[in-house]
């Protein structure tokens, strides 16, 4: 556990040879990194372009210097104007000293401002109600330690420039923000969440159970798996992510389910007047077999996660499947142990429940044609509805908001800049080519293309520059904005221009060493994956169309990275998912011995997947990133009940000789309570995720929850009938002639 | 007069060293010293490769021909000719570097045909994209810093000053940096150079030092590798010629035009 570390950083998201990772960081060792934190500015009279306000951003923009790993501060102040002044090319800050500055003198540099690419609907607004200071964050990435030290001193300045200024607020955002955002999500729903949930789980094992002793030494259990789960992770230098930080969760879910299965057995041999020691021999008689089962095929679902392309996901698999086999074990040595140490006592007769199992048992048995008929619609409605699931999601909803980063967030990008961003490395193929007149002529009509774009907000791209110091060598002429035409020209006006920058704001940020490839960013406004998706492949068909082959560079960013990652997980998910009900199919039909019955088990198994995620499709509609966990959790959890069911069935019909339909009777007052108790503990352990502030994780708890009901509706109202229908000996042929 | 103010100074100067009472004394003391044995140089010229390395591994080279012209009681002059990127060839750099305040710059653009001033007041970014900023290649006037002695110590085998500068240029892009200079022959071995939020930036190392004129010792190579970034350059110095018997008027506005 010692070794357990919580990684602060979106890219833990993505495994190392991820290709658009691969891309992003290719992008970024060309120029720089582009993480960055974003201060919004907004002064209270809406009203930018004044002394106080741009004296105020002077000042912000000055102590940015100073924050930790800081590459570079851009703000409207500091932005390089050029212009001529005889035979002078003039590069200085737009604005300085700006306290004592005109009205005539602030109109002017309001023009300035509100006339740049470079600055419009990023740093400035056309309303010039709010404006931004961007700050490239360069992390080392050695110490888990450095966003939250750079979160921590940017909070600090925000509300010591709010205390100081009373006539502003500002607004905080940025990447540094959203990862630590996702560090918050994890350790949030670590210390609220969990808590909680472990005191659901037990007031409803002890009010159900109605046993101290048995609650205590489940607890313990609990606790063991955890620690064993968590401890072989920390062991394997497994970092903490918002995903696998539900390690814990689930394996408590998972060890509960196990004990409950030994307990209630136990307390039901009890109270027929078995002795304790007759009973816990009993209960792990009956029991041994399908917890081991049910563990392994749980385990085996878990892991079925390492299909996954995200590293996250894969953790909280493996973590998971170490947790489960460790109850499995703790529930079959342990718990037998303490028990049989402990003073148990049972009011003989008392079991209403079962009288409820038994009840439904019967009533299933009846009705089963008509049941048999109903399900098969009911699930044949609800898969039917699958394909409306859309694969979509917005980064920006990843949190909701309970989370300063998403309310900031959201007032930045409604009000001044998007927070999305596609980037691209558009290369001239030979060195020193981005001064070809070609070249920057490709790239303008690029740029002017990706405007028109919807969603598109900004673009900043080397060709504006261009223009402007065109038009800056012809005595600041207007109609000279636009490209040189020589390239020796171009190339020389760049010189001049990059021996007259300061120091940080230099170019080779957009420019690479050899100057034969410049960085051109669009920034966006929230937009779903899909629609990100489509943008970077109809600029991708742009480019094939209009440029040179050497110009052809896929778009790199967060964003791209998290689209295109939703997709392949669900993708390598549906392997894994497949794989995994074959190899739990397979052990089943060898368990049971019965090449027929792993052959039926598919079908419970199967059918609560097809019902959730039609019902998802009813009432939710899009599925991310998380949800493409889910088949596999769930299916690791729905498996169990459908084994406890035919286990006890294929005792009832081979042990004890019944028929298919006292088999049946025989299983839902054997498994039955046990079945419904651990589902309503499964159910309020994952519904507790949907509290979550992180989305991911209430998808995940949302629909692990339906999934769970959904299983247990299919192996009460559904698995019965099946078998009944498809059990060979006449017994049931018989009995299916007398209704 | 002349003749005793010289010693008067000489004295001071060398007490100084002796008996400095301060770091910052002697600090300041051996950045005299230093510009002291530079002196007397008259004029050089030498020819410099840049060779620029990024994160990525790509690579790109510049040349640049240089002349250096000494100015008594000023800062040098120079004139940088440029002869690759063949896109910027034959742009030339006309450069007065002042004691105090802000230098002088020209650049003759000869696709323009034309000579532009550069008018900023800041120039402390980047010198040719390089991890060399202009402050740090331009001439090193004492009165630029001031100083701090930290200690003394054994650098590469060689016994050297380790001092603090502290850049009085406002907008220079350094709080500090701290020089390893070596005692004998005052040879600059190492600077650190520490950012605004005083993080380490980068660091220089000179390397590969001969003397010329049986007096000044200059490096071949100057590597500069930058930590937060991790793009760096090597500058590479080759046919040092001293007493060309360059004048003022070689660098002039009018001569950066001819200069070729």
């Amino acid at each position: 556990m010692r070794f357990l570390g919580f990684s602060t950083d979106y890219r833990v998201f993505f495994s190392e040879d991820n290709p658009q990772l691969v891309a992003f960081e290719t992008l970024q060792n060309t120029y720089t990194k582009n993480d960055n934190v974003m201060f919004a500015v907004e002064p209270k009279d809406r009203k930018v372009f004044t002394p106080q306000t741009l004296a105020i951003v002077e000042e912000i923009t000055q102590a940015s210097w100073k924050i930790p790993y800081s590459l570079r501060v851009d703000s409207i102040t500091n932005f390089q104007y050029t212009w001529s002044e005889g035979d002078d090319l003039v590069v200085q800050d737009l604005i300085e000293n700006a306290e004592s500055f005109t009205d005539e003198q602030l109109k002017k540099v309001q023009a300035v401002a509100l006339a740049e690419p470079l600055l419009r609907n990023r740093l400035i607004t056309q309303k010039s109600d709010i404006t931004g200071i961007n700050v490239t964050i360069n992390l080392p990435h050695k110490s888990i330690s450095e966003t939250p030290e750079v979160v921590a001193f940017v909070r600090d300045m925000k509300d010591k420039f709010e205390k100081k200024y009373p006539s502003i607020k500002i607004y905080l955002t940025g990447v540094v923000f959203m990862d630590n955002a996702f560090n918050e999500a994890g350790e949030g729903d670590m210390k609220s969440l969990v808590p909680v949930m472990y005191s659901i789980v037990l007031i409803i094992m002890a009010l159900t159970l109605r046993t101290f002793w048995g609650t205590f030494v489940t607890v313990l259990i609990m606790a063991f798996s955890i620690l064993t789960g968590m401890g072989l992770a920390g062991w394997s230098g497994i970092l903490l992510t918002p995903i696998s930080a539900n390690a814990p969760t689930i394996i408590l879910t998972l060890a509960v389910a196990d004990s409950i299965h030994i307990l209630v057995t136990l307390f039901y041999e009890m109270r027929h007047g078995k002795s304790k020691y007759e009973a816990i021999q009993e209960s792990l008689r009956v029991n041994h077999q399908p917890v081991f089962i049910t563990s392994v095929t749980t385990a085996i679902g878990f892991l079925s996660l390492n299909f996954s392309d995200s590293p996250p996901f894969r953790d909280l698999g493996n973590i998971v499947a170490m947790g489960v086999m460790a109850a499995y074990v703790y529930s079959v040595l342990f718990l037998p142990a303490m028990l049989s140490l402990l003073p148990l006592r049972v009011k003989a007769g008392s079991s209403s429940q079962n009288g409820f199992i038994d009840a439904l048992g019967d009533w299933v048995i009846h009705n089963r044609k008509s049941l048999f008929w109903g399900m098969m619609s009911l699930i044949i409605v609800l898969s039917s509805q699958i394909p409306r699931i859309e694969i979509d999601e917005k980064f920006n909803e990843y949190f909701d908001t309970r989370y300063q980063f998403r309310v900031d967030n959201d007032y930045v990008e409604k009000h001044l800049t998007g927070f999305e961003s596609i980037e691209y490395s558009l290369k001239a193929g030979e060195s020193g080519g981005i001064s070809n007149p070609e070249y920057l002529k490709k790239v303008d009509a690029f740029a002017e293309w990706y405007r028109e774009q919807p969603g598109v907000l900004y673009v900043s791209t080397l060709t504006d520059t261009m223009k402007r110091l065109n038009k800056n060598m012809h005595g600041d002429d207007e109609s000279y904005y636009r490209l040189p035409d020589e390239r020796d020209l171009s190339a020389q006006y760049l010189l001049l221009y990059e021996l007259s920058l300061p120091f940080g704001l230099d170019l080779n940020n957009q420019i690479n060493i050899d100057k034969s490839s410049t960085r051109f960013t669009a920034i966006l406004e929230s937009v779903s994956t899909q629609a990100a998706l489509d943008l970077e492949d109809s600029a991708q068909e742009w480019l094939r169309n209009n440029a040179p082959p050497e110009m052809a560079s896929h778009g790199a960013s967060p964003l791209i990275m998290f689209s295109h990652i939703a997709m392949r997980n669900i993708d390598s998910m549906m392997t894994g998912t497949i794989l995994a009900l074959l190899l739990i199919s397979a052990i089943l039909a060898g368990v049971l011995k019965s090449f027929k019955l792993g052959l039926i088990s598919t079908i419970p198994n199967l059918v609560p997947v097809f019902m959730t995620f039609g019902i998802w499709a009813i009432f939710v509609g899009h599925i991310g990133m998380a949800v493409s966990v889910v088949a596999p959790v769930a299916l690791g959890i729905i498996v169990d009940d459908t084994v406890h069911f035919l286990s006890k069935y294929r005792r009832a019909r081979q042990e004890l000789g019944k028929t298919a339909e006292e088999a049946v009777r025989y299983s839902f007052h054997t498994v039955g309570t046990a079945l419904f108790l651990t589902s309503v503990i499964l159910v309020c352990g994952f519904f507790v995720l949907t509290f979550s502030g992180f989305q991911m994780n209430v998808h995940l708890g949302l629909m692990t929850t339906i999934a769970i009901l959904c299983a247990l509706v299919a192996d009460f109202l559904f698995l019965p009938t099946l078998l009944m229908r498809f059990s060979d000996p006449s017994p049931l042929r018989e009995a299916e002639l007398k209704i | 007069m002349k003749i005793f103010i010289t010693l008067f100074t000489s004295i001071l100067l060398f007490s100084g060293l002796a008996f400095a009472e301060t770091p910052e004394d002697k600090g300041l003391a051996i950045a005299k010293e230093d510009d002291r044995r530079d002196n007397g140089f008259q004029d050089f010229t030498a020819n410099m490769v840049m060779l620029l390395k990024n994160r990525q591994g790509e690579e790109s080279v510049r040349h640049i021909r240089n002349k250096t012209l000494e100015v008594e009681g000023d800062g040098d002059k120079s004139i940088s000719i440029f002869d690759r990127p063949r896109d910027i060839k034959g742009t030339a750099l006309l450069n007065f570097t002042h004691k105090t305040g802000t230098d002088d710059q020209w650049l003759y653009l000869p696709a323009l045909k034309r000579v532009k001033r550069i008018s900023s007041a800041n120039k402390s970014g980047s010198f040719m994209g390089s991890e060399f900023a202009y402050e740090d290649v331009t001439s090193q006037e004492v009165e630029k810093y001031s100083y701090k002695w930290i200690r003394d110590e054994d650098h590469e085998g060689e016994k050297c000053f380790v001092f603090e500068r502290y850049p009085v240029y406002k907008n220079s892009g350094y709080t500090r940096q701290v020089v390893w200079l070596d005692q004998k022959e005052y040879k600059i071995l190492k600077i650190e150079f520490y950012d605004r939020k005083n993080a380490p930036l980068k660091t220089l190392k000179q390397s590969k030092f001969k003397q010329y004129l049986d007096k000044y010792w200059y490096p071949e190579e100057m590597h500069m590798k930058n930590h937060q970034t991790g793009k760096s350059t090597l500058l590479t110095w080759t046919k040092y010629k001293f007493k060309n018997g360059l004048k003022d008027k070689d660098f002039n506005k009018n001569s950066l035009k001819r200069a070729r």
